[in-house]
C-alpha cells in the first residue's frame, strides 16, 4: 500500500504490473517535479556564477571559478547529505524535496555557468560594440542586446542538462524523496518482487528520457537562429 | 573522537572508490570502443546490438541500473536456473562501467565520424583493408579528439562512484555515513569528504591530460 493505492500479488506478474503502475506514475510526477524545480534553481545559480566567473576584479572571478569547480567535481550524493544534515544542524529545517532540488541545483549550476558563459561569447563583438555606440547601458546592452541573441543558443544545451537531472533524481531517495525509483524499491521490499517495479521503472524511464530529449530537439527547431524577437 | 580519528576510516572507504573508479573506468573504456565502432560498423546485428546498448544505458537513470543489477538479476537469474547473485563490488564495477562506456561510446563515434572523409578515401587508395584503415589511419587522428571528452567522463564516473554506497559497498560515501551514525557529526565528515573526492577529481583531470599528453605526441612530433 503505496499513495492509498494497494498492489495485486495473486493473480500472476501481469496483474502486478499493471496494478502498481499507477503507484509508479505517482512516483515519476515527484521525479518530473523534483527536475523541474532542481533545473530552475540551476538556471538561476548558473547565471550567476557565469556573472561572478566573468567579473573583471580577480577577487570576485577566482573565487567563482574555484566554488564552481568544487561543485561540479564533488558528487551529487554527498552534496545532498552535506546539505540535509548541515543545513538542519544550524537550524535551517527544509523538507527532504527542497534539499533534494537545491542539491540538484547547486551540482548542475557548474555546468549551466559554463553553457552561458558560451552563449554569451558566441554572440558577435560587433552586437556588443554597436550596443555601445547606440549609447545603451552596459545593463540594457546585456538584457536587450545580448540575452536575446544568446539564449536560442543555449536551449539545447540547457534542455540535455534537463534530462540529465531527470536521471539523478533517483539519488533523492536517500532522503526520504518517494520518486519513482524510492516507490518501486519499496513495492519490491514488500512483495520480494524487485524485477518487475525495477525494470518498468527503467522502462519508463526510457520513455521519459525519449519524450524529454524530443520536445528539446522541437523547441531548438523552433526558435529563431539570429535572436529572440523583443515584444 | 575528533576530526583526526576519522581519517583512518575514511582513507580505507577512499581506496575502496578509488579501486572502485579504476576498474569501472577500465570496463567504460573497453565498452567505449566496443559500442562506439560497433555503431557504425557494416554489419546490421552488431549495430543494432551497439544502438540498444548505448540508448538503454543512456537513457535510464545509474542508480536504476545499479538497483537493477544489485537487486532485480539475481531473482531474474533464479528464474532461469543461474546463480546471477552479483557481491557489491562486481555489481558496483558493472552499472558503473555498463553505464559510463555508453555515454563513452557516443564520443567514440562522433570523433571517429569526425575524421575527415579524404583520409578513409586516401586509405582505400593505398589498398588497406577496412581494419587496417581504421586501426592505424582513423583512431590515431580520432583519439586525440575523444580525450577532453573522456577526461569530462572519468571525473564524472569518480562521481558515480558514490552511489554504491547505496548497495552497501563500503567506499568513501558508505564510511562517512557509518561515521555520522556512530557521531552525528555530520558538518565535519561531509566537509572531509567533499574536500576528498575534491582532491581525488584535481589527480584524476591531472592523470587524463597526461594521457591526452601520450596519445597526441604524433601530432606534435609531425609538425
Amino acid at each position: 500500500m503505496l499513495f492509498g493505492l494497494s498492489w495485486d500479488t495473486d493473480h500472476g506478474e501481469l496483474a502486478f504490473a499493471i496494478s502498481i503502475l499507477p503507484i509508479l506514475l505517482r512516483g515519476l510526477l515527484v521525479t518530473l517535479e523534483a527536475s523541474i524545480a532542481g533545473f530552475a534553481v540551476a538556471l538561476v545559480l548558473g547565471l550567476i556564477f557565469a556573472i561572478l566567473k566573468s567579473a573583471r576584479s580577480r577577487w570576485i572571478s577566482w573565487p567563482a571559478i574555484a566554488i564552481a569547480e568544487f561543485c561540479r567535481d564533488t558528487p551529487l550524493l554527498v552534496q545532498l547529505f552535506f546539505l540535509y544534515y548541515v543545513l538542519a544542524d544550524i537550524g535551517i529545517i527544509l523538507p527532504a524535496f527542497l534539499t533534494g532540488a537545491l542539491a540538484l541545483g547547486v551540482q548542475y549550476s557548474a555546468y549551466m555557468a559554463e553553457v552561458y558563459r558560451a552563449g554569451i561569447e558566441a554572440v558577435p563583438k560587433g552586437q556588443r560594440e554597436a550596443a555601445h555606440a547606440l549609447d545603451l547601458t552596459n545593463a540594457r546592452t546585456f538584457t536587450h542586446v545580448i540575452l536575446p541573441q544568446a539564449v536560442p543558443r543555449v536551449v539545447p544545451a540547457l534542455g540535455n542538462y534537463l534530462v540529465s537531472i531527470m536521471k539523478d533524481v533517483p539519488v533523492l531517495s536517500v532522503v526520504t524523496v518517494l520518486e519513482m525509483l524510492n516507490v518501486a524499491k519499496i513495492i519490491g521490499d514488500q512483495t520480494f518482487d524487485y524485477i518487475v517495479p525495477l525494470s518498468m521503472v527503467g522502462g519508463l524511464y526510457l520513455l521519459l528520457t525519449l519524450v524529454a530529449s524530443t520536445i528539446v530537439r522541437l523547441i531548438d527547431v523552433s526558435l529563431p537562429k539570429t535572436g529572440l524577437p523583443l515584444r | 573522537m575528533s576530526w583526526v580519528d576519522y581519517l583512518k576510516p575514511l582513507s580505507q572507504g577512499a581506496w575502496v572508490t578509488v579501486q572502485l573508479a579504476v576498474f569501472s573506468t577500465l570496463l567504460g573504456g573497453v565498452l567505449s570502443f566496443a559500442a562506439g565502432i560497433g555503431k557504425i560498423s557494416s554489419n546490421w546485428a552488431i549495430r543494432s546490438v551497439a544502438i540498444v546498448y548505448i540508448e538503454v544505458f543512456r537513457g535510464t537513470s545509474l542508480l536504476v541500473q545499479l538497483f537493477w543489477l544489485y537487486f532485480a538479476l539475481p531473482i531474474a537469474g533464479a528464474a532461469i536456473g543461474l546463480d546471477l547473485r552479483l557481491p557489491p563490488v562486481e555489481a558496483g564495477v558493472a552499472a558503473l562501467g555498463l553505464n559510463i562506456g555508453a555515454y563513452g561510446a557516443e564520443v567514440v563515434r562522433g570523433a571517429i565520424q569526425a575524421v575527415r572523409p579524404a583520409q578513409h578515401e586516401a586509405a582505400a587508395a593505398l589498398n588497406f583493408t577496412r581494419r587496417q584503415a581504421l586501426w592505424r589511419v582513423i583512431l590515431p587522428q580520432a583519439i586525440p579528439e575523444m580525450m577532453p571528452s573522456f577526461g569530462n567522463l572519468a571525473v564524472q564516473n569518480l562521481k558515480d562512484t558514490a552511489l554504491a554506497s547505496l548497495i552497501s559497498l563500503g567506499d568513501l560515501s558508505f564510511r562517512a555515513e557509518q561515521i555520522r551514525n556512530y557521531t552525528q557529526d555530520s558538518t565535519t565528515v561531509y566537509t572531509i569528504i567533499l574536500f576528498m573526492y575534491f582532491g581525488m577529481a584535481l589527480v584524476l583531470t591531472a592523470l587524463m591530460r597526461l594521457l591526452e599528453r601520450t596519445v597526441t605526441r604524433w601530432q606534435r612530433a609531425g609538425s
